[in-house]
């Protein structure tokens, strides 16, 4: 807890205030003035602090990936700010943004397809000096990445290696050691674990947090999978549809969430534990997402929302202040959520299969 | 209740002569072998195991484990380069290696089988309705309206909203988790008694997933379907299973009711997979304990043991000898020289 609490009374690295990314549809026919916008992300807003962890969770379409890019100005933001110690991204010429990437960095789901297949991977790590620092001897190169492969678990003989030589694993360290080479302050992580085995996941979430800790590094942790973004994130953000649907400090978000969705998606994850995971209580959301291109009024949620009102199709709801640093986009997040025990406790399926079939 | 729920998967003979109705799947000494510029290459070294009626076997293992190619094996799919012998009976009939249009009579009508990616099994060309009618009127000999009926039932009953008319809509129109349950729909349109599963929720998001969990827990109790879930989650292992196989490298390394299995591991294997994964139940903030090093690499297999250079109980017998799958106490196998854990 005073841990936590050092942090975040640090000034903020990163400011993201009201974030949209609106990408333009192709318009409907030849004679239609109207013009369509996916809106990816839609109006974030949070800060991250030198040596935090922000998780950001959300399932596919939310929204989570495009802002880990608009972030890094890999995809223009269409308004709000991002605001990099103390300025403002936007008031930056292209040349200022790109001086700036040597703090901020990314890595990515895939590492094979990240990396260049005909590039060693010594030339792999090397490249970002090569292009910040062009006057660096090459001496100074081959020390520096030396000791960030030492730093990420690659023996030196691997230098004049391959990417396709490496397993997953040991291609995810190569993309760590390209992102750190630099010594950056941030580095967006989106879905680095995903494609991993879990022996494997389990090495690399450990390289990230003792990284964290020798660089006072800051991560942003771009995640589906909930229980790894709670071993890994101090504070989380759960996106729906583009939107933040609640946020709040790791403990306090899957100890008491308030958002019915957040609640879903925890309820969810299957547990590895056959006695409680088939004992458990669930929420459970009917349907799909719905077209991102076509969201519901009001509440986003509110089409797959278990206690939704006429009111929630009228009103969307704003971040209510659950505590301190703790938000949620509901405007029930005081009310509790029905659930449904697991169906083999029998409560489910009293229609059941056949039921339905007959009816 | 699964009737085999005390017997251990060893290899066959060692049960033999009880006299009860031959097991839905009886699996024993499978061995796949794929041909490579680099020589064969093992992807399944003699795995013996059994399916009884209405039983919900769970298969875990990582890349390379051969969990996926047992099945491949099992329903004639296997590439072009890969070849497997042992035997695998279905019902007591040997099907290991048919001829194919005897296969076909067996595969899609009494043993279906579903992927991670519907669209390995959905053609993409074709409206649903007709690629569930074809199964039917081949199979069943039904007529073109009757099969469509019982398309839109199958569709219904995977909840499919809509279904009279979204069964004339082209795959490409679902949505992830609808494809999935359309691709379940027509595993289950013959009404197989065994359904196996390889992945079946590994791209689909965690909401979703639940739902298709429910919907094969549903299967299996109103249906009495015998499945095999093939996954790598052992969160889904832990809710659907009556019992469990571990596989590394080829080769069961544990085998046991599921109880057993998460509560009690007795292969260091298992044991280290459940300790490494975060989870949602417990409370490591510090480092997560690893297993050292990487998956298997099938054409450098160590000697004696394959899990042995990841092991930290591994001992001098280990580089030597290769441990057999052994049973122990009720219903449950390991192959591994340790006394205990």
């Amino acid at each position: 807890m005073t841990e936590t609490a050092a942090r975040s009374s640090k000034a903020p690295l990163l400011s993201v205030r009201d974030l949209r990314v609106h990408f333009p549809m192709p318009a409907r026919g030849i004679l239609s003035r109207r013009r369509d916008y996916l809106k990816a992300v839609d109006g974030v807003s949070f800060d991250v602090r030198p040596g935090e962890t922000l998780g950001v969770v959300g399932e596919s379409g939310c929204g989570k990936s495009t802002l880990g890019r608009a972030i890094l100005q890999l995809i223009p933001p269409t308004s709000g700010q991002v605001v990099w110690l103390g300025e403002d991204m936007a008031s930056m010429s292209e040349r200022e943004i790109r001086a700036k990437r040597q703090d901020m960095q990314i890595i990515f789901q895939d590492p094979l397809a990240s990396l260049d297949p005909r590039m060693t991977v010594g030339d792999i790590i090397a490249e970002p000096l090569r292009t910040f620092h062009p006057r660096m001897s090459r001496d100074e190169q081959r020390r520096r990445v030396d000791e960030m492969m030492a730093h990420v678990g690659l023996v030196p003989e691997m230098v004049n290696r391959y990417p396709h030589e490496f397993s997953g694993g040991q291609a995810q360290r190569i993309g760590i050691a390209r992102a750190m080479i630099l010594r950056p302050k941030l580095i967006v992580c989106d879905e680095p674990v995903s494609a991993l085995d879990v022996s494997i996941q389990s090495q690399i979430l450990n390289l990230l947090r003792r990284l964290q800790r020798e660089f006072d590094l800051s991560l942003i942790f771009i995640s589906h999978d909930l229980s790894v973004v709670r071993y890994i994130s101090h504070r989380i953000i759960v996106l729906y549809l583009g939107k933040v649907a609640e946020m709040a400090d790791r403990d306090e978000l899957y100890g008491n969430p308030r958002h019915p969705y957040t609640q879903a998606l925890i309820s969810a994850v299957p547990l590895p534990d056959p006695d409680a995971e088939r004992a458990k209580e669930r929420i459970v959301l009917y349907g799909d997402l719905p077209s991102p291109l076509d969201p519901p009024s009001g509440c986003y949620f509110r089409t797959r929302c278990p206690k939704a009102t006429d009111h929630c199709a009228r009103m969307a709801p704003d971040l209510y202040d659950v505590s301190p640093r703790h938000r949620a986009a509901c405007h029930y997040w005081d009310q509790p959520t029905p659930t449904r025990e697991h169906p083999e406790a029998g409560v489910v399926g009293a229609e059941g299969l056949t039921g339905r079939a007959q009816s | 209740m699964p009737s085999t729920l005390g017997t251990a998967d060893v290899p066959a003979g060692a049960d033999a002569g009880t006299a009860q109705a031959p097991a839905v799947l009886e699996v024993a000494n499978l061995v796949t072998r794929f041909a490579s510029p680099d020589g064969e290459v093992s992807a399944v070294n003699g795995v013996s195991f059994t399916v009884g009626q209405g039983e919900t076997l769970g298969i875990v293992g990582e890349s390379g484990s051969g969990k996926s190619q047992i099945f491949m094996s099992v329903m004639g799919l296997l590439a072009a380069n890969g070849r497997a012998t042992g035997s695998v009976r279905y019902r007591g009939q040997e099907i290991l290696n048919l001829p194919r249009a005897r296969l076909n009579r067996i595969r899609g009508s009494r043993i279906s089988m579903i992927f991670q990616d519907p669209m390995t099994s959905l053609n993409p060309y074709l409206r649903i309705s007709r690629q569930m009618t074809e199964v039917l009127v081949h199979h069943k000999g039904m007529t073109a309206s009757a099969a469509l009926e019982e398309a839109i039932r199958m569709l219904d009953l995977v909840r499919i909203p809509e279904a009279r008319r979204r069964v004339h809509m082209y795959p490409h129109e679902f949505s992830g988790g609808m494809r999935q349950r359309v691709m379940i729909a027509m595993a289950l349109l013959c009404q197989p008694d065994l359904l196996i599963a390889d992945e079946p929720t590994t791209a689909l998001d965690v909401t979703v997933q639940a739902q298709i969990l429910d919907l094969m827990r549903d299967l299996k109790r109103e249906f009495d379907t015998s499945i095999i879930m093939i996954t790598h989650d052992l969160g889904v292992i832990a809710g659907l299973s009556d019992r469990v196989l571990v596989m590394y490298a080829g080769s069961i390394v544990e085998s046991g009711p599921v109880r057993d299995i998460f509560y009690n591991p007795q292969h260091p294997y298992t044991e280290a997979l459940l300790k490494s994964m975060p989870r949602l139940d417990d409370d490591i903030l510090g480092e997560l304990p690893t297993i050292a090093g990487q998956p298997p690499n099938l054409q450098h297999l160590p000697t004696g043991c394959p899990f042995r250079p990841r092991c930290v109980h591994a001992f001098d017998r280990c580089v030597t000898d290769a441990p057999a799958l052994e049973p122990f106490d009720r219903g449950r196998a390991k192959a591994c020289h340790l006394e205990a854990l």
